[in-house]
């Protein structure tokens, strides 16, 4: 029973979105809508369009019905990636993206808020504010001892807080964060949980992840997603109690 | 490590060049250490190619856009040169006519055609010379990045361009000579084509061309934007989520390399004298690849290297055992393919511990 609040108050508002490729319907009457600095969770089993609900909001696909609304004005089913991850949201992929021949300082440099035009960068000096911001985040995502090292030679879990980084450098008001912990230790997905608690003191952030105790220790509201729509939210205990949950994990 | 290599590349060429001007004009023929003239030219055309291979390698390399028709551009510049040096020829055509290059009075133009307008000054000329093919660029790229066709799509396409180009300036009445091209010219800038102090003036010109389009293309890949075009080239997408236009960097790189194309091109014609359509054939586009492959992708100076030792290759076997030179060139290819994957350069980086 999901309770649609007003567009007005939100951060990122959908409503009634679907969407069909080659008539299989992997988003279906998909409604959700985030407060600002809100933390959420979507869990749901493969499948479930958690994917395919990260690439509509960020413009790689566009919805065959349903509005999606980002602060309450912008119709993101108008605009393209580019102009979308200007407007403020950022994205973290399922598999580590980084530009693997990239120093992991350059990687940073590339996804610092800025001009993006050719005709800005062809002509850009690193400035001492821009140092100074690279260094805050290397020390947010704890790669400072390895700036200099090629991106392509870091460990899985090392590409992934690059990437938070890369996210956090972009400086967006929603982060979209795909499995951030697949393939993680133990001890970095803890140390990640705590990264994204921080992080959310100063933006919202959407969490897509399989791993309940991961989902557990972040302690938000959760949205279970089944068949391209909401089937539960709530806390974490609510919708692990709830039957339909229950089923869909549990059953058959 | 990389700015170590450009400056010896630089180096060498412009040493290389000011010594065969010298030995060249400084001694007579026969003398010992005489450079013949047929070899300033031979280097010269050999540069106007390296301009060309660097140009491939800015997009191939850097950008990831595999093209395979960027002859077209190199024999656009030449085009526009020819017609430049065809109308230099004036009244001493063999039909005497002073604005009609000798083609068009055979085949009965009572006039020139308008776009034949301007081309008898030479700085319009050289304007057009990279004008042409950055426009050509600009349109193609436009469509073409702007709907993301990439990969071997992309490839296929830019051959389809230089095939139709191909195809175009074989018909005599696109105004452009034909089948046969346009040839036989005889001064440039005022200055006779024959003589040696031309050919040396020209060599030298390449020689200065090709580093200053090695200095541009360096500046280029090492700036911010460069980064960025790196970026695209190994994850296209992940660049667009991070609020870049792929398709703006696709594009401004493309027309600047194709600008270079145009002055290698502009270079090329008047050292070996003829421009015909075949420059726009398939195969020229597929072997400046080659160079760039033989060379090293994506290390500039590579490209250079790979043009000069490829085509030295090509006039030694052109010469000795003309029937095999294809088979050389294709046994290369995959030779470098399995062998050396970071082509010559490579090869050279890692036997002085990647000082150069």
């Amino acid at each position: 029973m999901t309770t649609i609040g007003a567009v007005s108050n939100s951060l990122l508002y959908l409503n009634g979105v679907s969407v069909s490729f080659d008539g299989f319907r992997a988003i279906n009457d998909l409604s959700l809508v985030l407060a600002p600095g809100e933390m959420r969770a979507v869990i749901g089993p493969n499948g479930a369009g958690k994917t395919t609900m990260m690439d509509i909001i960020t413009g790689k696909t566009r919805p065959d019905t349903g509005e999606v609304i980002f602060r309450a004005d912008t119709d993101l089913t108008k605009l393209d990636e580019p102009a979308i991850a200007a407007l403020g949201i950022g994205r973290k992929f399922q598999k580590p993206t980084v530009f693997e021949v990239h120093n992991v300082w350059d990687n940073l440099l590339l996804a610092l808020a800025g001009d993006r035009r050719p005709r800005f960068t062809m002509w850009a000096r690193e400035t001492g504010e821009e140092r100074d911001r690279i260094d805050e985040i290397l020390t947010t995502i704890r790669l400072s001892d390895l700036r200099h090292t090629r991106s392509g030679d870091l460990s899985h879990g090392q590409k992934q807080w690059l990437e938070i980084g890369m996210l956090l450098a972009q400086e967006p008001q929603l982060l979209l964060v795909d499995e951030p912990v697949a393939g993680m230790t133990d001890s970095e997905t803890a140390q990640t949980a705590e990264l994204l608690v921080e992080i959310n003191k100063t933006r919202s952030v959407v969490v897509v992840e399989h791993d309940m105790d991961f989902v557990r220790a972040l302690g938000v509201r959760v949205t279970v997603l089944h068949e391209g729509s909401v089937l539960s939210e709530g806390s974490i205990d609510h919708v692990s109690e709830d039957p339909r949950v229950i089923e869909v994990y549990l059953g058959r | 490590m990389s700015r170590l290599s450009t400056s010896i590349c630089i180096g060498l060429i412009l040493v290389g060049v000011a010594l065969m001007a010298i030995l060249n004009l400084a001694t007579a023929a026969g003398a010992p250490f005489h450079v013949p003239t047929y070899a300033i030219s031979l280097v010269g055309k050999y540069l106007s190619y390296a301009i060309l291979a660097l140009a491939v390698d800015l997009v191939w390399g850097y950008g990831g856009i595999l093209s395979l028709g960027h002859a077209a551009f190199f024999a656009l510049g030449g085009y526009a040169m020819g017609m430049y040096l065809l109308r230099e020829i004036g009244p001493r055509g063999v039909y005497g006519n002073a604005t009609l290059p000798d083609f068009m009075v055979f085949l009965n133009y009572k006039s020139l055609p308008w776009y034949w307008n301007g081309f008898n000054h030479p700085g319009f000329a050289m304007a057009m010379a990279v004008i042409v093919p950055a426009l050509v660029a600009l349109i193609f790229g436009y469509f073409a990045f702007r709907s993301r066709v990439s990969g071997v799509y992309l490839s296929i396409i830019t051959q389809a361009l230089t095939y139709a180009l191909l195809l175009a300036f074989f018909r005599n009445d696109m105004g452009f000579g034909g089948n046969n091209g346009m040839t036989d010219f005889k001064d440039i800038f005022g200055l006779p084509l024959q003589a040696d102090s031309t050919r040396v003036g020209l060599l030298v010109a390449s020689a200065l061309a090709l580093c200053l389009c090695l200095l541009v293309a360096r500046y280029v890949v090492t700036s911010r934007f460069g980064q960025v075009l790196i970026a695209v080239r190994d994850s296209e997408s992940r660049t667009r989520f991070l609020g870049y236009r792929p398709e703006s960097y696709k594009l401004f790189v493309f027309v600047l390399s194709a600008i270079m194309a145009g002055i290698g091109g502009a270079l090329y014609v008047p050292q070996v004298g003829i421009i015909n359509p075949g420059e726009f054939s398939p195969a020229n586009s597929i072997e400046a690849v080659i160079w760039v492959a033989v060379g090293g992708r994506g290390t500039l100076v590579g490209a250079v290297l790979g043009a000069v030792l490829v085509n030295a290759g090509k006039t030694f076997f052109t010469g000795a055992f003309p029937e095999f030179w294809l088979f050389a060139l294709g046994f290369l290819f995959i030779l470098v393919t399995l062998l050396l994957p970071k082509g010559v350069l490579g090869l050279l980086q890692k036997k002085t511990g990647g000082r150069v």
